[in-house]
């Protein structure tokens, strides 16, 4: 683990080109004002930002209601439940491509036929809502993994106590907040804990359907760090963004930490 | 009466369908696999047609599946158990004799986890081609054993935790040396959570698609790298692609759902009983 992090803090202060290999040597700081001055990356920085921000807003929000939801009893629950924590268990690259070529695609995709059928427009989700896009196939991704969480959660829930809470007069309502949500914060703290850790990092979705495009509305750090090494060739760059990741990554650490990990008694 | 009934039914309308929902995209990917390319791209899009086999035929005539499946099962078990190796001793240590640092080396460990891979990927290509071990299975057990540590150790840590230390200092009485410890005493007692553990780095290897794509070509190519060969070149085959990747999600899938209770129990740490 130490050894790479090591080389791409060393190579992050070097001149280091695979298509330039005159241009070598110690270059201070340079990699970093580089970066620091490109607009592509504070973008970048942003993205990651809102794409973490939004799914793990929907996925948590969604996957409360859902884990209520089917904690009721109706018929074939067991199967429905199958069904909907599927999402979890197909490859990233897999869901990109499906969604990118069976539901998105403006032709020939299930959503713009359904738009076609209605009598709208069929959407080109990628090229008008990139990032948009981009954040319903990772909800889809996630939100089955924090249903799965916190349904376990809610099933654990005392029913006596809910049974007492509702003899003294709350309503569903009341109950959901007063009762539900509280017992939920440990679950919603895993959640969110580990949907951050693989958030942080997206790839595979971005590399299969947009390329981090149109532009740069939707290259994350990871994304642009990936372009820095592979399609620039510039490894000094690249080094340095991966500092800077680190970086980003133990400040989120940190947050976290303070506000979620001390429920967990780490 | 009445109202419950209601209630009842819309319970079961909206859990279906949502449930109906969720599952449509894989329910279309498998059912366009069944479908002649002209099928597939054809508008409106066809709920009934003539099922057929082309697709999956003309995906095994390109690229030997099973050789792909081989190397999935090979490198998700390899990564596994390895990671598993070098985790349960460091989960002891640290959950049984912790030192003052041990919470600040935990989280230094899952921050790790939030680096985007590529920023680790050109030292890496280099230290693999100079070892040799590019486009090998063993190379890439070692990634994913890598990858997974911190995870990995973090959980474990947490079902260790929960262990009252009483058991494992009666053992020592009883003349239990440290591995003696944790064979005979703490693994035993933790299998549930250990084995939920491993559950979730197997599914977490065989999805895993960065390192695959970078560091194999062909002889260990696992399926992630056998459905990139699927899409880049002719993204507008959907029957074909959609066979592709139903063979590469299926064994994953059904494992998935016979586990899920067991994984569910790891994902929570315990935390939530």
């Amino acid at each position: 683990m130490i050894v790479p992090l090591v080389m791409t803090l060393w190579f992050s202060f070097q001149y280091y080109n695979l298509l330039n290999p005159e241009a070598a040597g110690f270059a201070g700081l340079d990699n970093y004002r580089f970066l620091v001055t490109d607009p592509d990356f504070w973008a970048s920085l942003a993205n990651t930002l809102i794409l973490l921000g939004s799914v793990l807003l929907i996925t948590v929000v969604f996957g409360t209601l859902l884990a209520v939801l089917y904690d009721q009893p109706f018929p074939g629950r067991n199967i429905a439940r199958l069904l909907v924590i599927a999402p979890f268990f197909v490859m990233p690259t897999v869901s990109a491509l499906v969604w990118k070529n069976l539901m998105m695609h403006p032709i020939y995709g299930v959503l713009g036929y359904l738009a076609r059928s209605v009598g709208l427009e069929a959407v080109d989700w990628f090229a008008e809502y990139p990032m948009v896009s981009v954040i319903i196939i990772l909800s889809w991704e996630w939100l089955p993994f924090a249903l799965l969480i916190l349904l376990t959660a809610v099933q654990s829930l005392d029913h006596e106590q809910r049974e007492a809470a509702r003899m003294d007069g709350a309503g569903p309502i009341a109950q959901f907040f007063h009762i539900t949500l509280p017992h939920l914060s440990r679950a919603i703290s895993v959640v969110v804990m580990i949907e951050t850790i693989f958030l942080l990092t997206v790839f595979a979705e971005i590399f299969v359907t947009t390329a981090g495009g149109p532009g740069n509305a939707t290259t994350n750090l990871a994304f642009l760090i990936y372009a820095r090494a592979l399609i620039q060739f510039d490894v000094g760059g690249a080094s340095a963004g991966g500092v800077i990741a680190i970086l980003l990554a133990n400040i989120v650490a940190f947050f976290l930490v303070r506000t979620i990990a001390r429920r967990l008694e780490v | 009466m009445r109202s419950s009934l209601t209630t009842k039914l819309l319970i079961t309308l909206l859990g279906w369908g949502i449930a109906c929902l969720m599952f449509f995209p894989i329910f279309w990917m498998v059912l366009t696999s069944f479908k002649t390319e002209g099928a597939a791209i054809a508008t409106p899009p066809q709920l009934f047609f003539t099922p057929t086999l082309e697709s999956y035929v003309e995906v095994q005539s390109r690229a030997d599946y099973l050789s792909f499946a081989f190397n999935s099962v090979a490198v998700s078990v390899g990564g596994t158990v390895l990671a598993l190796l070098f985790a349960i001793p460091a989960a002891y240590a640290m959950a049984f004799h912790p030192s003052t640092r041990t919470r600040g080396t935990l989280l230094w460990m899952l921050s790790t986890k939030m680096l985007p891979p590529v920023g680790v990927l050109v030292p890496i290509y280099l230290l693999f081609r100079s070892a040799g071990l590019l486009d090998t299975r063993i190379g890439l057990i070692l990634i994913y054993g890598l990858m997974n540590l911190p995870i990995v150790v973090w959980m474990l840590f947490t079902f260790f935790k929960e262990m009252p230390n009483d058991i494992l200092e009666a053992g020592r009485m009883d003349g239990a040396r440290a591995w003696g410890e944790v064979w005979y005493l703490l693994l035993p007692l933790t299998l549930p959570g250990v084995a939920s553990t491993g559950l979730l780095s197997l599914i977490l290897c065989w999805n895993e698609a960065f390192w695959s794509l970078n560091l194999t070509s062909s002889a260990a190519a696992p399926l992630t790298t056998f459905i990139a060969s699927f899409s880049s070149p002719e993204g507008l085959f959907f029957a074909k692609l959609s066979a592709a990747s139903t063979v590469a999600v299926a064994p994953i899938l059904v494992f998935g759902w016979l586990s899920q209770r067991q994984l569910v129990r790891g994902l929570t740490f315990g935390a939530v009983k």
